[in-house]
């Protein structure tokens, strides 16, 4: 699904190298985490495959299903089927929820030469996809992330998610700034889009989601690489000792 | 060597940088929908402006003496004054004896009783720019099936009304609907009593001159306890080259009366710069309402600022008795400088003024534009939304007034104003004025000024929307307060509109 290979990318602006040689592969239905350090590059990974302005590949290559991603657009990735649930979603004001939404549902199904949605079918959908995230009617109706709470954020990206249907997801830190609950209701939602195909990229500073969302393989990141591979037991082994064992053993 | 390399490098991406920014706007300037022309045969009076010139326009429309009167008195104050520079617009002098100042199609000589007899390539024009010209066969009794609603609509054609849809059904509810030539004929005793009662003669240098040529333009009356049973509109058409269109719209809204009136304006590209100098009057009686919304499209002119419409425009509505309401709703996208401040007069206790406007501006495009709120009667109230867009190069500036007189106690406004820059080049300008002469009114100003953010473009963008998607949909939700004002017809309209107008201004 998603094949990184030696990816080293640069700040534009600065001379600041901040992925040094990353190599990941996804298969289809697979989840896999990547955990590490703060300023370890796990965010600017997501941003640099999502196609955010400012950074420079200076080496290596991303490919979604075989199409190179580093040279499309962030609307033809998504169009593409990459999607990423954002850290901080940002604020849009007086545009409604459910008109962006509708309106980059119908983009993406444009760009793939599919008829767009009338306002009934996609109502019908939203409000199907809204039940099972327990999102009210309300926040539908509201702007675009304005004055939503730290988990209504979080749900909403998940809402996105679910109408969009990307192939492959990537999750930057979606458990930040989550209680329990929020945390418990947004793995549901996620839990419930893994069909075996769709596949996902998990990025956490800590196990406990985890706990939730059940990886097939965990990937620990240091100072721009992939230090180490494991199973979901590597998370457990951070959790109880730290990066500090695991940055020692590479070193 | 390795610096000179760096350096045509860096030199080779401006390049680039550039050419990509002309393109767009290339591309962009060819997206002004309405810019093509419509080929028939016209009249015109000869060039330039005289005594006799003002004559002959209204021996055209068959005027009476008092008319002529009026017009000529008007054109000797004109010869007097001087054109106010005060706005924050830049332009080169205007050569007012270099245009025509009447032009009619051929095929109006003689006035079609019946729209049937209009000719069909002026009801082809209207049929292309989306204006129904054609009253839809209607059984007594039924109902229009919803979504449905009517509009009647005059359209103004250059110097000529071309015709008024719906004339026959307005009038059995009593309410008077026609070009301002016909109703100087027919109903000389409002027109005498009104015109020039709100907007005078003497008003401002562009007024005076309307007043001296104005050729045709639309009459509303709506009697005492009437609600206008449709939407009335005005379509104002520029086609003839080198022709200036001035035209005159008076709405009289009687005790108790309601009605929503709409107008809408397009002319052909060309590179000559085309005046257009229009007066609206609103005459509002006591517990009578008026909403007048605008999607201003005059041709903007090309990315070089190379021709589109001056449009200087005097508009204003005086709430004559008390509890009378005016909401002025508008939408500027097109003109090459814009010059308009849709005033209300709040003469009668507890009347009330509203303001919303959208101003965009791109390329060279220039706008200066906002209201005048003049509180006369006690416990008056006035509300000012006004949301101005600045693109390419464009320069945009909200001036507006809120007067409190010392007789206007316990009155209120409030007024906000945003404004919203895309890219750098361009400028965002507010001049609020604000005069209080009593100590129990109270005034809100708020302003703010802000860019379109690189992380909402991005955070659509990575849902699968195209960039210039992403900034008409933030724009849009920026101006939304205004356009949920508008009436549902023009909403629409002015939504992909706001599309429209910004299109290539990123990149």
């Amino acid at each position: 699904m998603l094949n990184i290979n030696n990816l080293h990318v640069k700040l534009e602006e600065e001379d600041k190298v901040i992925l040094k040689g990353v190599n990941l592969n996804i298969g289809p239905g697979e989840v896999h985490a990547i955990m590490g350090p703060n300023g370890s590059g796990k965010s600017t990974l997501s941003y640099v495959l999502s196609g955010r302005d400012g950074y420079e590949v200076t080496d290596g290559s991303a490919s979604l299903e075989g199409a190179e991603l580093l040279e499309m657009e962030p609307e033809e990735r998504a169009a593409a089927g990459l999607f990423l649930a954002f850290q901080y979603p940002v604020e849009i004001p007086g545009v409604g929820n459910m008109t962006f939404l509708r309106t980059a549902l119908n983009a993406q199904r444009k760009a793939r030469g599919e008829e767009e949605l009338s306002a009934g079918d996609f109502l019908k959908l939203v409000r199907e996809k809204a039940k099972t995230l327990k999102i009210d009617a309300d926040m539908l109706k509201r702007p675009v992330n304005v004055g939503f709470s730290g988990g209504e954020k979080k749900r909403n990206e998940i809402l996105q998610m679910a109408v969009l249907e990307p192939k492959m997801c990537i999750l930057d830190e979606t458990d930040s700034g989550l209680d329990v609950d929020a945390m418990k209701l947004v793995s549901d939602g996620v839990n419930a889009l893994r069909d075996g195909k769709r596949s996902f990229l998990v990025i956490t500073h800590y196990q406990r989601l985890l706990d939730h969302i059940k990886p097939d393989v965990v990937h620990i990141m240091a100072a721009g690489r992939i230090i180490k591979t494991g199973g979901p037991e590597l998370a457990l082994e951070v959790e109880n000792n730290g990066y500090a064992d695991l940055l020692a053993e590479v070193q | 060597m390795a610096a000179l390399d760096a350096q045509s490098a860096e030199l080779e991406v401006r390049e680039g940088v550039d050419r990509e920014t002309i393109e767009t706007v290339n591309a962009m300037a060819g997206k002004y929908k309405y810019g093509w022309e419509t080929e028939i045969e016209t009249e015109y009076a000869p060039k330039g402006l005289s005594e006799d010139i003002v004559r002959l326009i209204s021996e055209k429309n068959g005027e009476p003496q008092w008319m002529l009167d009026w017009r000529l008195a008007a054109y000797e104050r004109w010869l007097k004054m001087e054109e106010p520079r005060w706005a924050m617009l830049n332009y080169p002098e205007i050569d007012y004896q270099d245009q025509y100042y009447y032009a009619k199609p051929k095929s109006m000589d003689v006035k079609p009783k019946s729209l049937d007899e209009v000719d069909p390539k002026l009801l082809a024009t209207y049929a292309k720019l989306g204006i129904p010209l054609k009253e839809q066969a209607l059984l007594a009794g039924v109902e229009a099936p919803e979504g449905e609603r009517r509009v009647a609509v005059d359209a103004v054609f250059d110097s000529v009304s071309v015709g008024t849809t719906f004339k026959a059904e307005l009038a059995k509810a009593g309410v008077i609907f026609c070009s301002i030539s016909e109703a100087v004929r027919e109903h000389p005793e409002l027109v005498q009593k009104y015109l020039g009662s709100v907007v005078p003669q003497s008003d401002n240098f562009f007024a005076t001159l309307n007043s001296a040529v104005f050729s045709d333009g639309s009459f509303v009356y709506i009697p005492p306890g009437t609600k206008c049973p449709m939407e009335l509109s005005t379509y104002f058409r520029i086609n003839a080259e080198n022709t200036g269109q001035f035209e005159r719209t008076l709405i009289i809204a009687d005790k108790g009366a309601y009605v929503s009136y709409l107008e809408g304006c397009t002319a052909p590209k060309r590179d000559t710069n085309q005046l257009h100098a229009a007066v609206v009057e609103i005459v509002i009686l006591e517990d009578a309402e008026v909403k007048y919304s605008t999607v201003q499209n005059w041709y903007p002119g090309d990315e070089n600022g190379k021709g589109g419409i001056y449009n200087f425009v005097t508009k204003r509505a005086d709430c004559r008795g008390d509890r009378a309401k005016v909401m002025w709703t508008q939408v500027e996208t097109g003109s090459a400088i814009t010059w308009k401040y849709p005033s209300c007069i709040l003469r009668g206790n507890d009347s009330q003024g509203e303001f919303y406007s959208i101003a965009i501006a791109n390329n060279a495009q220039q706008a200066d534009t906002g209201t005048k709120m003049i509180h006369l009667g006690k416990r008056t109230k006035s509300r000012i939304v006004s949301k101005g867009i600045s693109a390419g190069r464009a320069q945009n500036t909200y001036r507006g007034l809120v007067s409190m007189h010392p007789k206007a106690t316990d009155s209120r406004n409030y007024t906000q104003c945003d404004s919203l820059l895309i890219g750098d080049k361009c400028g965002a300008h507010t001049v609020p004025y604000i005069e209080v002469k009593n100590n129990s009114s109270r005034v809100e100003h708020e302003a703010t000024t802000s860019k379109v953010d690189d992380d909402q473009l991005f955070y659509c963008r990575s849902r699968g929307m195209d960039e210039e998607e992403a900034v008409a949909l933030v724009v849009n939700g920026f101006c939304r307060e205004v356009l949920q004002a508008l009436p549902m017809e023009f909403a629409m309209e002015a939504q992909s509109l706001v599309a429209i107008s910004l299109e290539g201004s990123v990149g």
